[in-house]
């Protein structure tokens, strides 16, 4: 009995979950499909198809952040990798400085790096963009791979070297797809980030590349509450869509 | 093997020295005076002068932003750890559908980008009609910081030996103390690193609190940054003050490694 009595410990949580996670959703889901009259339209959700002020900059973000996210896949996952292996480095303070960078507030980094290029004359632009955003976003893919990575049974590594496979084969053949589950979650916490930024866009490119973050805190800034909820509905719906299939994957 | 070690540590430091290069350049542009960053004329402490004796408006706001910043942080962090810590006691002690749907729930806010947390919040006052300010702000940070608590304590609990609960209560203990002198000490370094996080993401937030402090004029670090962007100049005291941190951060992180190597080696004699 104790047990089941235990389980109510997390009534508080579960209301708290109700108002302040599913109501708020919701009421995305309610201001998105009314219009500032408060009648139901879907004039707010086809502007998202038709309007190309919103469509450029949602295919831009997302051009940026497939190149953001394969950025941080290339430089990060060396990185993790050596963290992760004991015979490459000893320190557990160099798993910690990668993070530490973090604590410094990324807005004043941002500023920062954006003025490393105006000094050293380079323009703001798309190649700053994808600097500063790899730099914001790498400790965000560092960390998933390396806590696979250090968790991972050395004697699997060890089993293909002692059959014969090279060092190459082993890493493609074993290392690689046993660390997957800490790619993804590196990519999840990439890539949709990286969509849905604003402010650190607009520091990087003095404001000309807006990502679809800029588009949605715009609406909001000029009270079309509709239409920024509206966009913000697209953005849950695909957030919906690559979370929910990969997890009824491996349910199955 | 010792050639790829030392490839293998010189791509580390040279990702790390891209890492610090933004960093170490506000540091070096905190002991000169210029407004904007990358201009030099002259060593100087006016800047670190100026942020202590609040001598300008813009250390004076500055201040305030930072209070406000670890304000929040703090009173968030440790609302979300007595709320995460009861909820994962309560998800643990679950079963079946319920179980699922709660764990579901936590996960949403770490899967939402902080925008979409924001605006949804900003709607949800709306809709209530609160007007914003330090509790729409503080209930916000709460909701995105719980389900981090929730995530480190889970793991305890499910190393924990579950009879100790039931062997309090035969012993004449009250739930209250049970939990208190039972639980909570075998949950400790779970509650602490889920308190940590959390105290982090709080003051790292810029998107959540852009949209919950509304026009109530309460400025954290980040919204203070930002609206200095708009204005097209930051506050030159935000120079030192960020160095002053950074070097604060360094020696707390090598001394938590030096006492943990410490205790390690004392472990192993």
């Amino acid at each position: 009995m104790t047990t089941n009595k235990k389980a109510y410990w997390a009534t508080p949580y579960s209301f708290f979950l109700l108002l302040f996670v599913v109501l708020p959703l919701l009421l995305i889901a309610i201001y998105a499909l009314r219009d500032s009259a408060g009648h139901f339209t879907l004039s707010n959700i086809a502007a998202f198809f038709t309007d190309p002020k919103i469509v450029n900059p949602f295919l831009v973000s997302l051009e940026v952040a497939l190149e953001n996210t394969t950025i941080c896949i290339l430089i990060g996952y060396p990185v993790a990798y050596i963290l992760a292996d004991k015979s490459l480095n000893r320190s557990a303070v160099t798993a910690v400085l990668f993070i530490l960078p973090m604590w410094i507030n990324a807005l004043m980094r941002t500023i920062a790096t954006a003025e490393i290029f105006t000094a050293m004359g380079i323009g703001l632009g798309k190649g700053t963009l994808l600097f500063g955003m790899a730099y914001d976003y790498l400790p965000f893919m560092i960390y998933p791979i390396y806590t696979v990575l250090s968790k991972l049974d050395r004697s699997y590594i060890e089993a293909a070297q002692d059959l014969g496979a090279s060092p190459v084969k082993v890493f493609f053949k074993v290392t690689l797809p046993l660390s997957m589950p800490g790619v993804m979650s590196g990519v999840m916490m990439v890539f949709m980030p990286t969509v849905s930024t604003f402010a650190i866009s607009e520091i990087l490119t003095n404001n000309t590349i807006q990502l679809f973050g800029t588009i949605i805190q715009e609406n909001f800034n000029n009270l079309m509450w509709n239409q920024g909820a509206a966009l913000s509905l697209v953005m849950l719906i695909i957030i919906g869509i690559t979370t929910l299939i990969p997890g009824n994957r491996n349910e199955s | 093997m010792k050639a790829k070690r030392v490839i293998s540590q010189a791509y580390l430091w040279l990702v790390l020295a891209v890492l610090y290069a933004p960093i170490i350049f506000i540091a070096v542009f905190s002991f000169t005076e210029a407004k904007s960053l990358g201009n030099w004329t002259g060593f100087t402490l006016d800047l670190y002068k100026s942020l202590f004796s609040g001598a300008t408006s813009g250390s004076e706001a500055l201040i305030v932003a930072l209070k406000n910043t670890l304000f929040i942080a703090l009173v968030a962090s440790l609302a979300s750890t007595v709320l995460g810590t009861l909820a994962a006691i309560g998800i643990f002690n679950m079963r079946g559908r319920w179980k699922k749907s709660i764990q579901f729930l936590n996960n949403v806010p770490m899967l939402n980008p902080d925008i979409i947390t924001g605006v949804s919040l900003f709607l949800l006052f709306v809709f209530l009609g609160v007007s914003k300010g330090y509790t729409t702000i503080i209930l916000s940070h709460i909701t995105f910081c719980t389900p981090y608590v929730v995530l480190n304590v889970m793991p305890k609990l499910s190393q924990m030996n579950p009879n100790i609960y039931d062997a309090a209560l035969d012993l004449g203990a009250n739930p209250f103390q049970a939990l208190m002198k039972v639980i909570i000490p075998q949950l400790k370094t779970g509650m602490i690193s889920g308190f940590i996080l959390a105290f982090t993401m709080s003051l790292d937030d810029f998107a959540v609190t852009y949209f919950t402090a509304g026009s109530s004029g309460i400025e954290t670090l980040s919204t203070f940054i930002y609206a200095d962007v708009r204005k097209g100049g930051l506050t030159p005291e935000l120079k030192p003050m960020m160095t002053i941190i950074f070097l604060l951060l360094l020696v707390v992180l090598l001394f938590v490694n030096l006492r943990a190597v410490k205790t390690a080696k004392k472990q192993n004699n």
